[in-house]
């Protein structure tokens, strides 16, 4: 479970794998009320299953993740709001491409680094971004956001409406294919070098694996995710404000996926949900608590829980299984 | 002109001293980031607490400007000592990730419990007497507390700087920095060294965040918005160095002031854009250890 | 004929401190040779030069006759060289059998592949254990490297380094650290490679070296102190000297 990729793994869907779609179908259904609370945490998801992959895979560890996340939730919002382009596919492919690109050009610098410098540099491209969106006033708002983003039926036929069953179903359509495309992805020989790298990078070129190059391309393609993630979240909530870039959403992110489990892929389903639906209860009437909270909670991950969640959960059932 | 070199003259009057606050406040960062080899985030959480305890001495209990600055350092310092040995200790030698994660955890609970006691309002710092007002010096006047600033943190610095170049200890943490293997095969107990080190780098950030209260203003989110400055001024000057960071600082603090200063409209902008090009060009800072 | 591995004027310094100075070093295809010297002579540094980890303060590497001064680790190992690493540098957290398929799937020029999965490819899947196989590990694929005993460690090391079919392999420290007896497992595991491979060996062990060996270059602080076959070597005064006195003086 903890090893799942490689030339020995086998890659064919479990039952449990197919949990998560039929829980968010049972929510359509079942919970209507809910479905923006829904649509918020399939973003994440998807969000977090961009971090996963160059965090939990690749090893690259980054603070600035949410510049690709926001880039993409502007562009959005952009050319919704100023230019007048309205269709939620059209919007998503910018998004997708501007933050693509961004990782592309950062990650051909970041990834030249190492430690405290990578590190550092990750932040600073996220400031940078931040400090753009929030002085850009006449494009971005400024610190007032960008609102009157309106989004067109997807394919002219599915509008969105106003209970969210429209969006929360988009969500879900896009979540699906970012977890189909990373899944594949990581039990590819690709993703067994990626792993190959986070587990020795110095014996990945000993074997003549162009390590930087591998690094590169998982890193465009997982900021183009995020950019994906952020454009979703400007479609669903139709504002963007500057609470999407810079170091705190980064570090939510990162919260999230920690919670959940790093490196597992459904860590990055399960750390989200019970994040979002946590601050959705508890973090308006107690916002001081619910800081606390996820801080302590780190901390307690870090130092007696490595695997999350997830990692809980496996513990507990290989411990039944020895029992019985 | 004149008015153009008056300009000049209050930049970098104001750049130096918030350049010295971000060094005294750096520091302890950069060493002992260098010597334990221990990604700490929550290095300004030390800063904001210094800060707290300045304003709370001075507005709820009175106490003189010197005592409070006094118990910045050594309730900070006290602080870190027991973190250290209780926390941050058991992940020596644990995973980059996890030090970042750890520390993070650190910054969301210290800004809750900033939050809880002082609420999210910026804390005003009641300055004494003596210290506002203007100084002549050089037919020009300067604001009082920033020439105390820098004055003090030179001090400071000396103080410091004579401190690791003389002392034992200092030749100690410099050969743990240098090679930890070979410091411990020659007896030296890194252990106590380590917490030390780290409570006086502690203390120093909260007497730097006490003396820049009023600069860099004192309110819960501070570890993380000033993070990315104290980050900047170890990157870029380089890891367990001592004289780079001060450079770097100097640096950062005379820069940010003028792009600030002429050109406000772009923030912080150009700051970040020289760190990215600066650290690309040297990869480990301007006075780090090669590898 | 071009040697298999040649250096000519070969310089390493860092700062004031020369490692490595003025090599001059052939090694033959098909070669069974040994690098030997004291505990800082340079041995790991050269090893180092060879493989691109470092770059020389001057001289030439030839790979086959090919000048690879400038090419990068990744470049020299397409073209043939292969390396272990003196301290185990295995991939711990994954299976014995991704160890060897990773480099081997490179070589295949499969690794960048994203769409199939891994553990699909065949001619991989098939070479690698092969390898194992030849080396006796082939019942330890599935499991962790990091639950093999250490012994077998070195052996999934040399695995690593066999998998990318190289002609020319260099063995650092092969056997250091395990009980001898696991040492005479491994000494068989290289006794069984191709004949056509040329390897050079540096080892600490004199008996593993003198039984393998068929010709000892001895280093003594980054020089080259003289080269012969094993007789040679143990009948000279300077190696005596220099190298064995510092035990048997």
């Amino acid at each position: 479970m903890n090893h799942p990729v490689g030339y020995n793994a086998d890659h064919r869907l479990r039952w449990t794998e197919w949990l998560p779609w039929v829980v968010a179908l049972a929510v359509f259904f079942l919970l209507p009320d809910y479905l923006s609370l829904g649509a918020r945490v399939l973003t994440y998801i998807l969000f977090a299953l961009s971090l996963d992959l160059i965090l939990g895979y690749a090893g690259i560890i980054t603070l600035g993740h949410a510049a690709f996340f926001g880039l993409g939730a502007y562009v959005t919002g952009i050319l919704s709001a100023k230019l007048g382009v309205n269709d939620p596919l059209l919007q998503m492919l910018c998004s997708a491409c501007a933050a693509g690109l961004l990782g592309l050009a950062t990650g051909a610098l970041v990834l030249r680094t190492h430690g405290l410098t990578q590190l550092m540099l990750t932040l600073a491209v996220a400031a940078v971004c931040l400090e753009v969106a929030n002085k850009a006033t006449p494009v971005t708002g400024g610190a007032d956001g960008l609102s009157g983003v309106t989004v067109a039926p997807i394919l002219g036929l599915f509008r969105f409406d106003m209970y969210g069953r429209t969006a929360y179903l988009w969500c879900l359509v896009l979540v699906f294919g970012g977890w189909w495309l990373i899944r594949r992805l990581i039990y590819s020989p690709f993703g067994a070098a990626l792993t190959g790298i986070r587990e020795n990078s110095v014996r990945m070129h000993a074997v003549g694996a162009p390590v930087y190059k591998r690094l590169l391309t998982v890193y465009t393609l997982s900021a183009a995710i995020a950019g994906i993630a952020g454009a979703l979240l400007t479609q669903t909530n139709q504002f963007v404000g500057l609470n999407v870039l810079g170091f705190e959403p980064s570090g939510e992110l990162l919260v999230m996926l920690i919670l959940g489990g790093v490196g597992r892929l459904y860590g990055a389903f399960v750390g989200p949900l019970v994040f979002l639906i946590a601050q959705d209860f508890l973090a308006r009437q107690f916002p001081e608590y619910w800081y606390f909270g996820i801080g302590l909670m780190l901390v307690v991950v870090v130092l007696f829980a490595r695997g999350g969640i997830l990692g809980i959960s496996d513990a507990v059932i290989a411990r039944m299984r020895r029992k019985a | 002109m004149q008015a153009f070199i008056s300009s000049l003259v209050s930049v970098a009057f104001h750049g130096v001293a918030y350049g010295m606050i971000l060094y005294v406040i750096s520091v302890g960062l950069s060493v002992t980031m260098g010597l334990m080899g221990f990604t700490n985030l929550a290095h300004g959480v030390f800063a904001m607490a210094g800060g707290y305890v300045l304003v709370t001495s001075l507005s709820r209990f009175h106490l003189p400007f010197a005592l409070a600055l006094v118990l910045a350092f050594v309730l900070v310092a006290a602080a870190s000592v027991v973190l250290e040995r209780f926390l941050y200790s058991r992940l020596y030698g644990a995973s980059e990730l996890e030090q970042v994660l750890f520390t993070i955890g650190l910054i969301f609970m210290s800004v809750a419990v900033a939050r809880l006691l002082y609420g999210t309002l910026q804390q005003p710092v009641v300055l004494p007497d003596y210290l506002k007002g203007q100084f002549a010096l050089l037919g020009r006047d300067f604001p009082a507390y920033r020439v105390f600033l820098i004055v003090f943190s030179a001090a400071m610095i000396g103080a410091l700087w004579f401190g690791l170049e003389r002392t034992l200890w200092g030749a100690m943490v410099r050969a743990a920095v240098d090679n930890r293997a070979m410091a411990q095969a020659i007896g030296i107990n890194t252990r106590r060294l380590f917490t030390i080190t780290f409570a006086v780098g502690s203390g120093l950030a909260g007497l730097g965040g006490a003396l820049g209260a009023d600069i860099v203003a004192i309110q819960p989110t501070y570890p993380f918005e000033q993070l990315v400055y104290f980050l900047i001024v170890v990157s870029v000057g380089g890891l367990g160095s001592l004289r780079g960071p001060f450079v770097a600082a100097l640096l950062i603090g005379i820069t940010d002031t003028a792009c600030k200063y002429w050109l406000p409209q772009f923030g912080a902008f150009f700051i970040y854009a020289a760190t990215i090009g600066l650290l690309l060009w040297r990869p480990m800072g301007l006075f780090g250890k090669r590898t | 004929m071009s040697a298999a591995l040649e250096t000519r004027g070969l310089c390493k310094s860092f700062g004031a401190l020369t490692v490595a100075d003025r090599i001059d070093f052939r090694l033959e295809s098909g070669a069974r040779h040994a690098l030997i010297g004291p505990n800082g002579a340079g041995k790991t540094t050269f090893v180092n030069l060879l493989t691109g980890l470092l770059r020389p303060s001057s001289g030439t590497v030839l790979l086959g006759g090919e000048d690879v001064t400038a090419l990068a680790q990744s470049g020299r190992v397409k073209r043939g060289l292969g390396r272990t690493f003196q301290i185990n540098t295995l991939f711990r957290d994954m299976s014995v059998l991704d160890n060897v398929a990773l480099g081997v799937a490179e070589r295949h020029g499969v690794a960048g592949g994203f769409w199939r999965p891994a553990s699909g490819q065949r001619a991989v899947r098939e070479e690698s254990l092969e390898l194992l196989a030849r080396l006796g590990i082939a019942d330890e694929a599935g499991r962790r490297v990091l639950d093999l005993p250490y012994g077998k460690q070195r052996l999934v090391e040399i695995a690593i380094a066999l998998g990318l079919k190289p002609r020319v392999l260099l063995l650092d420290e092969p056997a250091a650290g395990v009980p001898s007896l696991e040492s005479e497992r491994i000494l068989q595991a290289l006794d069984s490679l191709p004949e056509d491979i040329a390897i050079l060996i540096i080892e600490h062990d004199m008996d593993l070296v003198f039984r393998f060996a068929r010709r000892i270059t001895v280093l003594v602080q980054g020089e080259v102190l003289c080269e012969g076959t094993p007789q040679e070597i143990a009948d000279d005064v300077r190696v005596h000297q220099v190298y064995l006195g510092e035990r048997h003086a």
